[in-house]
């Protein structure tokens, strides 16, 4: 019932509420992740995202499956996208439904801070005033 | 046990900083994942190699005092930037 996926596609919000919302999980998050057009200051241009895939993969699986074992009943649907991205495009979609809203804000946000922690992916900006570089994230 | 190399798949910033995105480093014996990194920090460039650099073996996450095999699958991950 959960999934969990990295995709070179435009990702589909609705498609992944679509995959996770169920009769009996009445509270249902959904955050979404955009292509911010500045950095730090700097105004950014577009971005890549680049994985090390089979292992982005994997822990991002465990990532829902803990969230899973934390949560009785939370059903998880979560994908980034890798590649070429412009400003506004939707680099990840984490949906979090659970019969109670608590526990569906909780594992949506557990979801979104595992995977900037653990998930080998990485972003290279391109910016209007330099040369890309590769961006570290201050969590 | 003697000194063997190993394939080491590095990315994004550590990729840049070595050019190129599999490099063979030279282990000692019995080696660790710190040996990697501290084997990649020795290569021309390595020593800008970020210090929260992490080593993944078989895709996943080790302790710089975890135990490597030659044949094991080896990376080195940068900090992620993710989301």
């Amino acid at each position: 019932m959960s999934h969990s996926a990295i995709v070179e596609e435009p990702l589909d919000p609705a498609r992944l509420m679509g995959l996770v919302t169920a009769d009996a999980r009445g509270g249902v998050v959904t955050f979404v992740g955009c292509v911010r057009d500045r950095n730090a200051g700097r105004p950014v241009l577009a971005l890549d995202y680049r994985a090390y895939r089979p292992m982005a993969e994997r822990e991002l699986a465990l990532i829902v499956a803990e969230a899973e074992a934390q949560w009785a009943d939370v059903a998880v649907a979560v994908e980034h996208r890798l590649g070429a991205l412009r400003i506004g495009d939707a680099a990840v979609v984490v949906v979090a439904a659970h019969p109670h809203r608590r526990a569906a804000f909780a594992a949506c946000e557990f979801v979104l801070e595992q995977l900037k922690r653990r998930v080998p992916i990485w972003k290279r900006e391109h910016y209007a005033d330099g040369p890309a570089e590769w961006v570290e994230v201050a969590l | 046990m003697s000194a063997a190399t190993a394939t080491v798949l590095v990315f994004a910033r550590v990729a840049d900083l070595l050019g190129a995105e599999r490099v063979s480093v030279l282990l000692p014996p019995a080696p660790t994942a710190g040996d990697v990194l501290a084997a990649l920090r020795a290569l021309p460039g390595g020593e800008g190699i970020p210090a929260s650099t992490r080593i993944a073996v078989n895709h996943c996450f080790v302790a710089l005092d975890a135990a490597i095999g030659t044949s094991d699958e080896i990376a080195a991950i940068p900090p992620v930037a993710g989301g």
